[in-house]
C-alpha cells in the first residue's frame, strides 16, 4: 500500500468518524469536536492531493514533484475552521451560563415574544 | 440641487467607465465598513453604515448599468493574476441583478435599524449597536463575494464569512432560546460547509484547478466522467442545500429566523439563504450543465415541491406571526428548486424565473419581517390571535404587510406573478403538469394564511389598541417601499428581464422569458389567476365567522384536527438533529446515484 493510499484512507476514516459524531452525539461540545474531525479529514485529503502532485504546475508543464497550492488553501481552511470553532464554543459557553444546557435536543422553536405581557 | 444632478450623472458615467475594476468596489466597501466601525463606534456608527450602504447601492447600480449597456459580463482578475493561480471576478446579468437587490434590501434594513440599534442617550457606545452594524457589513461582504467570485475556494471563504456574520445576529439579544437557535444554525451550517469543501477538494484532486470557467471546460471536454466528479457535485450541492434550508434540511431555520431581532430576520430570510442557492445555480448551470440529468433534476424539483406544500401547511398551523413568516420562507425557497426540472432541457426561462423569485421574495420577505417587528413592538407580543385592532393603530404597516403578501401569493402585478407565469408556462410547455399543480396550490395556501393574518389585524379589538411603542414614520415608509418594490416588479420594462441573460451561456431560447411575460397581461390570464384567490379569501372569512361564534379558542389558525396534529409531529420529527443529519447523507447518496444512472 502506497503512502498516498494509506493517508487517503485515513482522511476518509476521519471524515466518517466526524460525520458519525456530528449527527449522532447529543452533546454540543462533542458536535463541535466532531466538526473539527471532519475538517482534519478534509485537510488531510488536501495534503494527499498535494503529495500526489499534478494541479497547477502539471498544467503549466513544469514537471515538478508535489503541488504547493493546496498548502495555501489548507492554511486558509484551518483559519476558517478555527474561527468557526471559536464562535461555536463562545455560543455554547453563553448557552450553558444562561440556561445550564449543553445539548441541542428538545428545544422548541417558539421563544416567547421579547417584551411585555401576553394578552389572554 | 439642480447643479448637483449633472455632477452626479457625470460621476456615475465615470464610475461605469471603470469596467472590470468596478467589481472591486462591492467587495471593498463592506470590509472598509468592518474595519472603520471599530474606529467610528458610538453614536454615529449607524449613520456611517448608512452612508456606506448608499455608496454600495450606487456601485451596484453602476455595475448593472455597465453590464446592461455593454451587453456582456464584466471580468476582473485580482492583482492581474490569471486563473488557475489567480482569482477571477465576474459579473454577468444575474450577478448584477443580485448585487442590486442586496444593496436595495440592505439599505432598507439599514434605515429601519437606525432606531433599534442606536446608542441610547447617556451611553458612549453599546455592544449591541457595534455588533449589529459590523455583522451587517460582514453579511454584505460575504454576499457580494458569493455573487462575484469565480473560484470554488474563494466562494467557500465567502460562504463562511456570511455564516459567521449571520449566526451572531440570531443571538443578538442573548436569550437562551436564541443562543440555542444560533448554535443549531451554526453547527448545521458548518456540516454543510465542510461537505462543500470536501466536494471542492475532490474537484481540485481531479482537475487541478478551482476556477469555475476552467473547470467547466475540463468537464465538458472529457469523454468519460471521472468517478470523483458526481460525488463532488453531490457533496457540494447537499452542503449548500443545508445552508439554504431546503426541506427536509430545514431544522435550523424556524427558530433562528423567528428568534432574531426583526432587522436581522429580514436580512437572514431575504438575503442569506439566497446566497447558497445562487451557488447551487452556478454549480449546476455554469460548472457542469451536462451533469444535470433528468432524474437529478426531478429529485431537486421534488424537494422544492415538498418544501412548498409542507412549509405552507405548517405556516397555517402557527400561532406566532414571526414563526408563520419563517415557515413561509421555507415554502418560498421551494419555488427556487422547481426551476431545476424545468431548466434541465436547456431552457433559460426557468433560470430567469428563479432569479425573479429571488428578487421578489427578498423585497417582500424583508418588508414582512420588518412589518412584523413594528407590530410586535407596538403590541408587546406577536400572537396572531391578539392582532385585533392593530390595523387601526398602524395602518401603514399593516398595508405594507398585505402588499408584500400579495407578491408571495403571486397576484398581478407583483414579482411573484411573473415567477408563477414563467414557471407555469414552462411546466405546461415541457409536459410536466405536476409542477404546475404545485405552483398553483402553493399560491392558494399562501393566500389562506395571509388572509387569515390580515383578517385578524383588521378586526376590531374589544378595547382600543394603544401602541406601547409607536414606530417612526420613516420606518413605516421603508417597509412600505420594500413591499412596493416586490409588488411593482411586474411593471418593470421587459428589457430588465433580458438583462438576466447577459453573459450567460447562450441558450437556444434567448428572449423567450420576456416574450412569455409580454403575453401575461391579457384579461383572461389575469382573471384566471385572481378567481381562485378570491375563493380562498371567501373561505377564510367563512372560517373566521364560524370561529368567532364558537366560544372555545382553537389552537393555531386552523381548528385542531388530527391531520394538523400529524403535521406538527412530522415537523418536530424532521427538526430533530439525527433525523436531519441522516436525511442529509441519504440525499448525497441519492444525488450521486441519479447522476450515475441517468447518464
Amino acid at each position: 500500500m502506497s503512502g498516498t493510499t494509506l493517508f487517503g484512507l485515513c482522511a476518509a476514516a476521519l471524515v466518517g468518524l466526524g460525520l458519525y459524531g456530528l449527527i449522532c452525539q447529543p452533546g454540543a461540545l462533542r458536535k463541535i469536536l466532531a466538526f473539527n474531525l471532519i475538517g482534519s479529514g478534509v485537510f488531510l485529503l488536501f495534503g494527499v492531493i498535494a503529495q500526489r502532485g499534478g494541479g497547477v504546475l502539471a498544467l503549466a508543464g513544469t514537471g515538478a514533484d508535489g503541488d504547493p497550492v493546496p498548502q495555501a488553501l489548507v492554511i486558509t481552511g484551518l483559519v476558517v475552521a478555527f474561527a468557526a470553532t471559536a464562535i461555536a464554543v463562545t455560543l455554547l459557553v453563553r448557552l450553558a451560563e444562561t440556561s445550564a444546557r449543553g445539548t441541542l435536543e428538545g428545544d422548541e422553536p417558539a421563544p416567547p415574544a421579547p417584551a411585555g405581557e401576553r394578552r389572554p | 440641487m439642480m447643479a448637483l444632478q449633472p455632477l452626479f450623472a457625470a460621476w456615475f458615467a465615470d464610475l461605469m467607465d471603470l469596467g472590470g475594476l468596478l467589481l472591486v468596489i462591492p467587495l471593498m466597501l463592506p470590509v472598509v465598513g468592518l474595519l472603520l466601525a471599530l474606529i467610528v463606534r458610538g453614536r454615529s456608527l449607524g449613520r456611517f453604515a448608512l452612508a456606506l450602504l448608499l455608496l454600495g447601492l450606487t456601485s451596484a447600480a453602476a455595475i448593472t448599468a455597465a453590464v446592461a449597456t455593454g451587453d456582456q459580463a464584466l471580468h476582473y482578475q485580482l492583482g492581474g493574476w490569471a486563473p488557475p493561480l489567480g482569482v477571477a471576478l465576474k459579473a454577468d446579468g444575474l450577478s448584477a441583478v443580485m448585487l442590486l437587490t442586496t444593496a436595495v434590501v440592505l439599505l432598507g434594513v439599514g434605515i429601519y435599524a437606525q432606531r433599534g440599534f442606536q446608542v441610547p442617550a447617556g451611553l458612549p457606545e453599546t455592544r449591541r449597536s457595534l455588533a449589529f452594524w459590523t455583522l451587517l457589513c460582514g453579511i454584505w461582504g460575504g454576499i457580494n463575494t458569493v455573487f462575484l467570485g469565480q473560484d470554488l475556494f474563494t466562494l467557500f471563504v465567502a460562504l463562511e464569512l456570511l455564516t459567521f456574520s449571520a449566526v451572531p445576529l440570531v443571538a443578538l439579544d442573548g436569550r437562551p432560546e436564541t443562543l440555542a437557535a444560533a448554535l443549531r444554525y451554526l453547527l448545521f451550517a458548518l456540516l454543510g460547509s465542510v461537505l462543500y469543501l470536501l466536494g471542492a477538494v475532490l474537484f481540485y484532486g481531479t482537475y487541478g484547478t478551482l476556477d469555475i470557467a476552467l473547470l467547466a471546460d475540463l468537464i465538458a471536454g472529457a469523454d468519460a466522467l471521472p468517478p470523483a466528479v458526481p460525488v463532488a457535485a453531490a457533496l457540494m450541492t447537499v452542503g449548500l442545500l443545508a445552508k439554504t434550508a431546503l426541506f427536509p434540511l430545514h431544522l435550523w431555520l424556524p427558530p433562528a429566523h423567528a428568534g432574531a431581532p426583526p432587522a436581522a430576520s429580514a436580512v437572514l430570510s431575504a438575503l442569506v439563504v439566497k446566497a447558497s442557492f445562487f451557488l447551487i445555480l452556478r454549480i449546476w448551470f455554469d460548472l457542469m450543465p451536462a451533469l444535470l440529468t433528468l432524474t437529478a433534476a426531478q429529485v431537486l424539483g421534488a424537494l422544492g415541491a415538498a418544501a412548498i406544500l409542507f412549509g405552507n401547511l405548517v405556516a397555517l398551523r402557527q400561532t406566532r406571526l414571526k414563526l408563520l413568516i419563517a415557515y413561509s420562507t421555507l415554502a418560498q425557497i421551494g419555488y427556487l428548486f422547481l426551476i431545476f426540472p424545468l431548466a434541465a432541457g436547456g431552457s433559460s426561462v426557468a433560470i430567469t424565473a428563479g432569479a425573479l423569485q429571488v428578487v421578489s421574495h427578498a423585497c417582500a420577505k424583508a418588508a414582512m419581517f420588518m412589518a412584523a417587528g413594528l407590530i410586535a413592538a407596538a403590541l408587546g407580543h406577536d400572537q396572531i390571535r391578539g392582532l385585533g385592532g392593530i390595523g387601526r393603530a398602524l395602518p401603514l404597516t399593516v398595508l405594507a404587510f398585505g402588499l408584500a403578501g400579495l407578491s408571495l401569493i403571486g397576484l398581478p402585478p407583483s414579482g411573484g406573478y411573473l415567477v408563477k407565469t414563467l414557471l407555469s408556462a414552462e411546466a405546461i410547455g415541457t409536459g410536466q403538469w405536476w409542477w404546475y399543480l404545485v405552483v398553483q396550490v402553493g399560491g392558494l395556501l399562501t393566500a389562506a394564511y395571509l388572509f387569515f393574518v390580515l383578517s385578524q389585524a383588521l378586526s376590531a379589538s374589544p378595547q382600543p389598541t394603544i401602541p406601547r411603542e409607536h414606530p417612526r414614520l420613516v420606518q413605516q415608509l421603508v417597509v412600505l417601499a420594500l413591499a412596493l418594490c416586490a409588488l411593482l416588479l411586474g411593471l418593470l420594462p421587459l428589457s430588465a428581464v433580458d438583462l438576466l441573460e447577459i453573459g450567460r451561456p447562450a441558450a437556444a431560447d434567448s428572449g423567450a422569458a420576456s416574450a412569455l411575460l409580454a403575453d401575461a397581461w391579457s384579461l383572461d390570464k389575469l382573471w384566471s389567476g385572481l378567481w381562485p384567490v378570491l375563493i380562498v379569501a371567501a373561505l377564510v372569512i367563512a372560517v373566521r365567522y364560524r370561529q368567532q361564534r364558537k366560544p372555545v379558542e382553537p389552537e393555531g389558525i386552523k381548528p385542531t384536527a388530527a391531520p394538523g396534529r400529524a403535521l406538527d409531529q412530522l415537523d418536530s420529527l424532521l427538526r430533530q438533529w439525527p433525523v436531519g443529519g441522516l436525511l442529509l447523507l441519504v440525499l448525497v447518496a441519492a444525488l450521486v446515484q441519479t447522476m450515475l444512472v441517468g447518464r
